[in-house]
């Protein structure tokens, strides 16, 4: 954990900002939460660009403290804003070498090309900002960010200004930058299926206070949290690719819990992939049924329910490797299977889609 | 008859030099008044705004009174050596630069506004101190207020008359500028110098006017 941060702020209207958190230094931490839980403003007092009270170290290094204040431009982060907040005044390859240029040859750990091509721009470089799309925008703010060789990867809702066809066309560049370049990023979301796909870690934001932080697939399927009971909640669960059915076209993905079969998506055998269960797909069963057309079907633990409303409940599920499952399921049905914690019994899942 | 070209040139120095001082003040003071939280803004913003509303030669008369030898300008100018400043040509920029100010500062502090922000704290993001992106980011995205600014500044500069007239006197090719030699003209009853004079004002003014619209469209334009 190198990321250790505790701000406090408060602004005229009345709201109060109490953020105390951790996060590890490699990997994604989403700051989760809804509109006005402070999520972007502990982003902007970690960037410099407000004043909190309080600390704030990013890998040894303090950044503020008590009798230390250190403005935005002397921070080594990268920030991306929600709108690529492209300089209009300048083409794509001014843009990108504004920042580059400012920092010190010896300094820079990201070649230009190399970040042109992550992307995806270098047909871009000579053209005006103006005549970009939305996806190319932040693409192109996403590698001037990184041009910069920040030690810290700010993200503020990156894929929100976006359509849906723009945002999934940007994620596996996204995915691409999380992954080779290494560096920790604080990305800020209100949206589960994002943080699902792109965080391994994840500070919950309520009321402009740390509800809870900790793994992403963890929080999301904690019962105590409100993740869990939204109606689109979900599972994520991590495996490796371990082969294809050309027959039927599909993919194996295999977890120390159980083998999944998912739709066939061209992954390299081996590569670590995610999948995503809603929990309204997952049913329970008492016995391992193999009369049906139902083709992931594993043994799990029941860990804890809990009511959602007077007809339904939700379960979490234990699998054999330790990773969760949640399942929605209707209260009558819970008691006839005589549900209890501990209680070993068979997860049918539906349906399930990779994320990633 | 011979033209008397000297007022024509004591007007545009005096209007370029106006200019260039408006500018290398006005633009800090209007990025101050676009940016500070301070209550004291409006009252600022008022003090500059003034001589749009004041009669000119209300003005004149208190720069009079202020650069005579016993006003605080007069003393301070006297005690370094450098006279009174009344009835000269410095005298008459510092009047300028004070009546043409609002011209200048309202353009360039509406600019200064409409960029906001972001743009700033992108570039602090960026590693750019604030001197830098101010003129890195801030100044060229403000271009469309600034000349606008500048060509208001020059042109009310040209067609100035009543703070001239106060502090500045009717001293050939020391005061005496444009509007005053039409003045001057008239009451000599010299219909043709006149003519000549107002006429190409006339068609000065034209085409400044002109001129600006087009800048304005061809920025309005451009800008994304």
């Amino acid at each position: 954990m190198t990321l250790e941060i505790d701000l406090t702020l408060e602004r005229p209207g009345g709201f109060r900002l109490a953020a105390r958190f951790n996060a590890p230094s490699r990997g994604v931490t989403a700051l989760f939460g809804g509109s006005g839980s402070g999520k972007t403003t502990v982003l902007r007092c970690v960037a410099g660009l407000e004043r909190a009270r309080g600390h704030c170290r990013v890998k040894g290094e303090t950044w503020q403290d008590a009798g230390r204040f250190l403005p935005s431009h002397r921070r080594p982060i990268g920030y991306v804003f929600q709108e690529a907040s492209l300089f209009p005044h300048l083409s794509v390859r001014a843009n990108l070498e504004f920042g580059w240029r400012l920092v010190e040859p010896g300094g820079r750990r990201i070649v230009f090309d190399e970040a042109v091509e992550l992307l995806g721009i270098g047909a871009l470089l000579t053209r005006a900002t103006a005549r970009l799309s939305g996806g190319e925008r932040q693409r192109v703010a996403i590698a001037r960010a990184l041009l910069t060789s920040p030690r810290l990867l700010l993200m503020d809702e990156p894929l929100s200004a976006l359509d849906h066809a723009s945002k999934e066309a940007i994620i596996p560049y996204l995915e691409r930058v999380f992954d080779e370049l290494g560096l920790p990023v604080l990305y800020v979301s209100h949206h589960p299926d994002e943080v699902a796909r792109l965080a391994d870690h994840m500070v919950l934001m309520e009321g402009g206070r740390v509800r809870a932080s900790g793994e992403a697939a963890d929080l999301m399927t904690r019962l105590d949290l409100p993740l869990a009971r939204f109606d689109s909640a979900s599972a994520f669960l991590d495996g490796q690719v371990a082969g294809h059915d050309d027959t039927f076209h599909l993919t194996y993905l295999d977890t120390n819990g159980g083998r999944f079969t998912v739709p066939r998506e061209d992954l390299e055998i081996g590569k670590r992939a995610r999948v995503q269960v809603h929990a309204r797909d997952v049913s329970l069963s008492l016995t391992d049924h193999h009369d049906t057309s139902i083709l992931n079907i594993l043994p799990a633990r029941v860990l804890d329910t809990q009511d959602l409303d007077p007809a339904q409940l939700i379960v979490r599920l234990g699998l054999e490797d330790g990773q969760n499952l949640l399942a929605r399921i209707t209260r009558r049905s819970g008691v006839a299977l005589g549900l209890h914690e501990g209680m070993p019994l068979y997860a049918q899942i539906k349906g399930m889609a990779l994320v990633g | 008859m011979t033209f008397d070209w000297t007022p024509v040139w004591l007007t545009l120095k005096l209007a370029g030099l106006t200019t260039i001082l408006l500018l290398l003040l006005g633009t800090p003071l209007a990025w101050w008044l676009a940016r500070t939280p301070c209550r004291c803004r409006e009252w600022v913003g008022a003090l500059v705004a003034l001589p749009l509303v004041l009669p000119p030669t209300v003005l004149g008369f208190y720069l009079l009174l202020m650069l005579s030898p016993t006003g605080p300008i007069g003393a301070a100018t006297a005690a370094l050596g450098l006279g009174t400043l009344a009835f000269t040509f410095p005298g008459l920029v510092l009047g300028s630069v004070l009546y043409s100010m609002p011209f200048v500062v309202q353009p360039v502090r509406n600019a200064f506004e409409a960029v906001g922000t972001r743009p700033m704290e992108v570039a602090a993001s960026l590693r750019a101190s604030p001197l830098r992106s101010f003129f890195t980011v801030a100044l060229p995205l403000a271009r469309p207020g600034l000349l606008t600014g500048a060509v208001l500044g020059f042109a009310h500069t040209v067609g100035e008359f009543g703070v001239v007239l106060m502090i500045g006197g009717n001293i050939p090719g020391e005061t005496k500028v444009l509007s005053v030699a039409i003045y001057d003209h008239v009451e000599s009853l010299e219909w043709t110098q006149a003519h000549w004079l107002a006429g190409g004002m006339l068609v000065f003014s034209f085409l400044v006017v002109v001129a600006m619209y087009r800048l304005e469209r061809h920025l309005g334009r451009a800008a994304p």
